[in-house]
C-alpha cells in the first residue's frame, strides 16, 4: 500500500487563528481506495484541517499535494476542480429545487439563449443517482426527501466531477442503521472505484466498520496513524486523549449542602426524556454525552427557553414552574450559554453593561441608570474573577475568549444565583485560561454554589466534577461519582453502552 | 489611540463633519450662483430650516429607537396623516361643541396623541405576538392605516382653522418657532431615554444580540411593543406640531415620511441591523438632509436634482461605512 501514490497528500499544515494554533504541522495522505478515518475530540482541529483540504482555509505553512502534485486550493470550487470534494456534516442544498438541478447547481447544462437544458439535465442527474442504488428520481423536489436521502444527493453532487478524494464530516449524524448501511455500501464503491475517503467521525464502531487507517488528532497536532485491523478502541483511544490519564482528582472533594436542584421525570419531544438528577449546593455536577445527546436541551429546558412536554423542576425541594428566563432568574437558575458569543454577550456594548444586564433594572437611581452602582459591581467582579481589560469601558468583543467567558460567569454571580448552569465552559478558551475557568468553577462550588457542567471534553468533565452524568440520545445512561468514574466505563456510558455492558437501543 | 476608537471617532463625528462641509459649499457656491440677495448662512435661515425640519426630525427620533432595536417602521407616514385628521376633525365633534377654541387644544392633541399611540402598538403587538417581520408588519400597517385615511374624509382634504392654536404654534422662543423647540426638546429626552435609562439600554442590547437579551432575561416581546408605541407617539407629535399651524390635511400628506425618516437615521450612523446607532447623530441627519435642500435650492438647483443628489450621498454614506467597518482578515469563523 505504502508505495502507492497518495490521492491527497498534506505535510505540515500550520494554521492560527487569533488566539489558536487549531493546526500545528499536520500530515496526512489518503492512498486511492482507502477509507481513510480521522478521529479527535471536538477542537483537536478535525474541523479546521477539513476544511484546509477542502479550499475553504488557506494554511499559514505546509504542503498539500494531489497526485504527487503539488497545488493550492483557495476556493472550494477550485478544490473540487482538482477532484477534492467535501461532504458537509449540515447539508447545503436548496429545498425547494430538485434534485437533479441540485446536483448540477452552478453548472447546469445549457441549452441556446441560456435556457436550461431539462432532458439532458435529468438525464445525468439519473444516471449518478442510479450508480448510489438511489429510490428516488431526479425529478423530487429536495425538501420532501428524507435526510439519509439529501445526503445521497450530496454525494451524487460530489461524483459530477471526477473526485479522486471524498471527504466525509460525520455523515452518520442523523442517520438510522438501516440508512448507515446503505451509506456504507456507497463508500465501499467509491473506493472500489479508487476514490480515497477521508472519514470524520466520533464513532468507534464506525470506524471500525468502515476503515482501512485510522489518524488522530489531538490539540491541533498528529498523533499518529494505526492500521484498523491491528488495533483496538482502547489504542485508538488512548491515543486520541493522549495520556495513561491521571485520574487522582485535580480537587478536593467539597462537602455537598443540601439539595438545590432536582429534576423529575424532565421530558420533551424527541430531544430527551426520562430525565432525573439532583445537584447538592456545593457540588458540581457534570454532564457527558456526544453532541447531539440532549444535554444542551436539558439546560435549555431549566433556563425557561424550552418548555418540557412532562416532568417537574423542584428548586430546594419546591417545585417551581420556569415558563421564561425571566421566570428561571427570578428563582435563583443562571445559564452560561455554550455559545458564548452568540447567546451569551453583546459584542458591541462595554464591559460593564453586559455584567449588569440582567439587573440594570435595579441598579436606578431615578429614573436614570446609576452609573456608580454599576462601576461597583463591575469592579468587584472583576476583582473576584481577575477579569484582565484595562477598563470597564473596553468593547467586551475585543476581550480573549477566556475574559469573555468570565463576564458572562460574572454577570451571574452578580445576581447571587443558586444553580449557575455552565454549558461547554471552555469552548474556544485556550489551554492555560481553560485551567483558570476549571479553578474557578471549583471555587465556586466551595462558596456553596451548585453547578451544573456541561462539556464535551472528557478531561473537563473529569477534571471538575464531584459526579458526572452521561447521556446517550437524550437519555441518562449512567451516573457516576468521581470515584467510580473511568474514561472506559465513560466513553462506553456514552457510547449506549449500560453498565451491565449491554447496548441499549 | 487603537484603530478601532480611532475608527469610532470619525464614524461618530462623520455626519457633523458633513454639516460644515454643506454650509461652507452653499456659503460659497451661493455668492456665485445665488439669485437672492440673502446670504445662505443668515441666522433667520438657520432657524427656519431647524423649523422645517421638524416633521421628518421628530419621526426620525423614534425611527433611531425602532432601527437601533433591530426593527424598521414604515407605516409612520400613514400614521402622521391619520393623527393630523384625528386633530382636526376632533375638533369639531359635538361633544366638544361646548369648548372654546382653546380649551378644545388639549383634547383635540391628547386623541391625536392616542391614535399614534394605538396604531403603533398595533404594529407592536403584530411584531411580538406573530414574530413576523417588522419590515413586512409595517408595510401592510402602511397600506391599511392609508386605507383609514382614504375611508375618513374619500379624496377630500379634512379643515379646522383654529386660530389660537395657529397662534400658538407660530410664537417663539428666543427666535426659536414652536416646531423648533418640540423637535430640540424631545430630541434631548429621547436621547436621555436610549443613553440613561434602563429602558434604552436594554434597545441596544436587544438590536446587536436579541438571543443574549433574551438569555439576560430581558422580556423581548413587550420591550419592542413600547418602541413601536414610542414611535407613534412621536409620529401623532410631529403631526400636531405641523398641523396645529396649517390646519389642513390632505389625505396623500406624509407619504415618503418613512423613507425619508429612514434615510435621516442611516446618514446620521445607525445600523440597519440595528445594535448601534445615536439620537444626536440622527438630529445631525436630519439637518443634513434639511441643508441639502435649502442649499440646493439656493443655489438654483430644481427639487429632482436635490433627490438625485440626496440618494447618491445615502449610498456614498453607505459605502463608506462599509469601508471603515471591514474587519481584520482571518477571523475564526465559527
Amino acid at each position: 500500500m505504502s508505495t502507492q501514490t497518495p490521492a491527497l497528500r498534506l505535510e505540515g499544515i500550520v494554521k492560527t487563528f487569533p488566539g489558536v494554533r487549531a493546526l500545528d504541522g499536520v500530515s496526512f495522505e489518503v492512498l486511492p481506495g482507502e477509507v481513510h478515518a480521522l478521529l479527535g475530540e471536538n477542537g483537536a482541529g478535525k474541523s479546521t484541517l477539513m476544511k484546509v483540504l477542502a479550499g475553504m482555509h488557506q494554511p499559514d505553512e505546509g504542503r498539500i499535494y494531489i497526485e504527487a502534485k503539488q497545488v493550492i486550493m483557495r476556493t472550494p470550487l477550485e478544490a473540487k476542480a482538482k477532484g477534492v470534494v467535501l461532504i458537509h456534516q449540515e447539508l447545503s442544498l436548496a429545498e425547494e429545487m430538485s434534485v437533479a438541478e441540485n446536483i448540477y447547481l452552478g453548472e447546469l447544462p445549457r441549452k441556446r439563449f441560456g435556457l436550461v437544458d431539462t432532458p439532458t439535465l435529468l438525464a445525468k442527474a439519473g444516471a449518478i443517482l442510479k450508480r448510489l442504488n438511489c429510490g428516488f428520481g431526479p425529478e423530487v423536489t429536495v425538501g420532501d426527501l428524507s435526510i439519509a436521502n439529501k445526503q445521497m444527493v450530496e454525494i451524487a453532487r460530489a461524483l459530477t466531477v471526477d473526485a479522486k478524494t471524498v471527504v466525509f464530516d460525520e455523515p452518520t449524524a442523523s442517520l438510522t442503521d438501516a440508512e448507515k448501511v446503505v451509506l456504507f455500501d456507497v463508500i465501499r464503491d467509491l473506493t472500489e472505484r479508487g476514490v480515497g475517503v477521508v472519514y470524520i467521525s466520533h464513532r468507534m464502531e464506525e470506524i471500525f466498520t468502515i476503515s482501512d487507517r485510522i489518524s488522530v488528532l489531538r490539540d491541533g497536532s498528529y498523533r499518529g496513524t494505526l492500521i484498523t485491523a491491528a488495533t483496538n478502541e482502547d489504542e485508538v483511544t488512548q491515543l486520541m486523549i493522549g495520556r495513561s490519564l491521571d485520574l487522582t482528582r485535580k480537587h478536593e472533594p467539597t462537602d455537598c449542602g443540601a439539595i438545590a436542584l432536582e429534576v423529575k421525570d424532565l421530558s420533551c419531544d424527541s430531544l430527551f426524556e426520562g430525565i432525573n438528577f439532583k445537584v447538592h449546593s456545593g457540588e458540581v455536577l457534570g454532564f457527558y454525552g456526544l453532541v447531539g445527546a440532549g444535554r444542551t436541551e436539558i439546560a435549555e429546558t431549566l433556563f425557561g427557553l424550552r418548555t418540557p412536554s412532562k416532568g417537574a423542576i423542584y428548586l430546594e425541594g419546591k417545585e417551581v414552574k420556569i415558563t421564561s428566563p425571566v421566570a428561571a432568574i427570578q428563582n435563583g437558575i443562571s445559564l452560561v450559554p455554550e455559545n458564548r458569543k452568540e447567546q451569551g454577550l453583546v459584542l458591541g456594548m462595554n464591559c460593564r453593561d453586559n455584567m449588569t444586564l440582567p439587573q440594570v433594572g435595579d441598579l436606578t437611581a431615578g429614573p436614570f441608570v446609576s452609573d456608580g452602582a454599576e462601576i461597583a459591581i463591575f469592579d468587584l467582579y472583576r476583582d473576584k474573577l481577575e477579569i484582565k481589560t484595562p477598563n470597564w469601558r473596553q468593547l467586551v468583543g475585543n476581550l480573549s475568549g477566556g475574559n469573555q467567558q468570565k463576564i458572562v460567569i460574572g454577570k451571574w454571580l452578580s445576581m447571587h444565583p443558586k444553580v449557575l448552569i455552565v454549558d461547554e465552559p471552555t469552548r474556544g478558551i485556550d489551554v492555560g485560561s481553560k485551567s483558570e475557568i476549571h479553578k474557578l468553577i471549583r471555587e465556586l462550588a466551595k462558596q456553596g454554589y451548585a453547578v451544573i457542567v456541561i462539556s464535551s471534553e472528557m478531561p473537563e468533565v473529569l477534571q471538575v466534577s464531584d459526579r458526572i452524568v452521561a447521556m446517550y440520545q437524550g437519555r441518562i445512561m449512567r451516573e457516576f461519582t468521581a470515584q467510580e468514574v473511568t474514561e472506559d466505563n465513560l466513553v462506553q456510558a456514552i457510547s449506549g453502552i449500560t453498565a451491565s455492558g449491554e447496548k441499549a437501543a | 489611540m487603537t484603530t478601532s476608537n480611532r475608527t469610532k471617532m470619525i464614524k461618530r463625528g462623520a455626519i457633523w463633519g458633513f454639516i460644515v462641509l454643506e454650509l461652507v459649499f452653499f456659503s460659497v457656491a451661493g455668492r456665485f450662483l445665488s439669485l437672492s440677495e440673502t446670504r445662505f448662512m443668515d441666522l433667520d435661515n438657520m432657524l427656519l430650516l431647524l423649523k422645517q425640519s421638524a416633521p421628518i426630525g421628530i419621526i426620525a427620533l423614534g425611527m433611531t429607537v425602532i432601527m437601533i432595536n433591530g426593527n424598521i417602521d414604515l407605516s409612520v407616514g400613514a400614521i402622521f396623516a391619520l393623527s393630523a385628521i384625528v386633530m382636526l376633525d376632533s375638533q369639531t365633534w359635538p361633544i366638544f361643541s361646548g369648548l372654546s377654541e382653546f380649551t378644545v387644544i388639549p383634547f383635540a392633541w391628547g386623541l391625536a396623541l392616542i391614535t399614534g399611540m394605538v396604531l403603533g402598538a398595533i404594529n407592536g403587538l403584530i411584531v411580538w405576538k406573530t414574530g413576523v417581520d417588522a419590515f413586512i408588519v409595517t408595510l401592510g400597517a402602511m397600506l391599511g392605516y392609508r386605507g383609514l385615511v382614504f375611508m375618513y374624509n374619500g379624496e377630500q382634504p379634512t379643515f379646522q382653522l383654529n386660530w389660537t392654536l395657529v397662534d400658538m404654534t407660530e410664537s417663539s422662543f428666543l427666535g426659536l418657532e414652536f416646531p423648533a423647540i418640540v423637535f430640540i426638546v424631545l430630541t434631548f429626552l429621547v436621547w436621555l431615554m436610549m443613553t440613561r435609562t434602563v429602558h434604552g439600554r436594554n434597545a441596544y442590547a436587544v438590536g446587536d444580540n436579541r438571543d443574549a437579551a433574551v438569555n439576560a432575561g430581558i422580556r423581548v416581546g413587550p420591550h419592542m411593543l413600547w418602541n413601536f408605541v414610542l414611535i407613534g407617539f412621536l409620529t401623532a407629535f410631529s403631526s400636531i406640531v405641523f398641523y396645529s399651524a396649517s390646519g389642513s390635511v390632505n389625505p396623500n400628506d406624509g407619504e415618503l415620511y418613512e423613507l425619508w425618516a429612514i434615510t435621516a437615521v442611516v446618514l446620521g450612523g445607525t445600523k440597519l441591523v440595528g445594535g448601534s446607532g445615536s439620537v444626536i447623530n440622527t438630529f445631525g441627519g436630519v439637518l443634513a438632509i434639511q441643508l441639502l435642500r435649502k442649499g440646493l435650492g439656493h443655489i438654483g438647483a430644481d427639487t429632482e436634482t436635490v433627490n438625485l443628489v440626496i440618494g447618491l450621498i445615502l449610498i456614498a454614506v453607505l459605502f463608506l461605512d462599509r469601508q471603515l467597518n471591514i474587519k481584520g482578515k482571518g477571523e475564526l469563523r465559527t
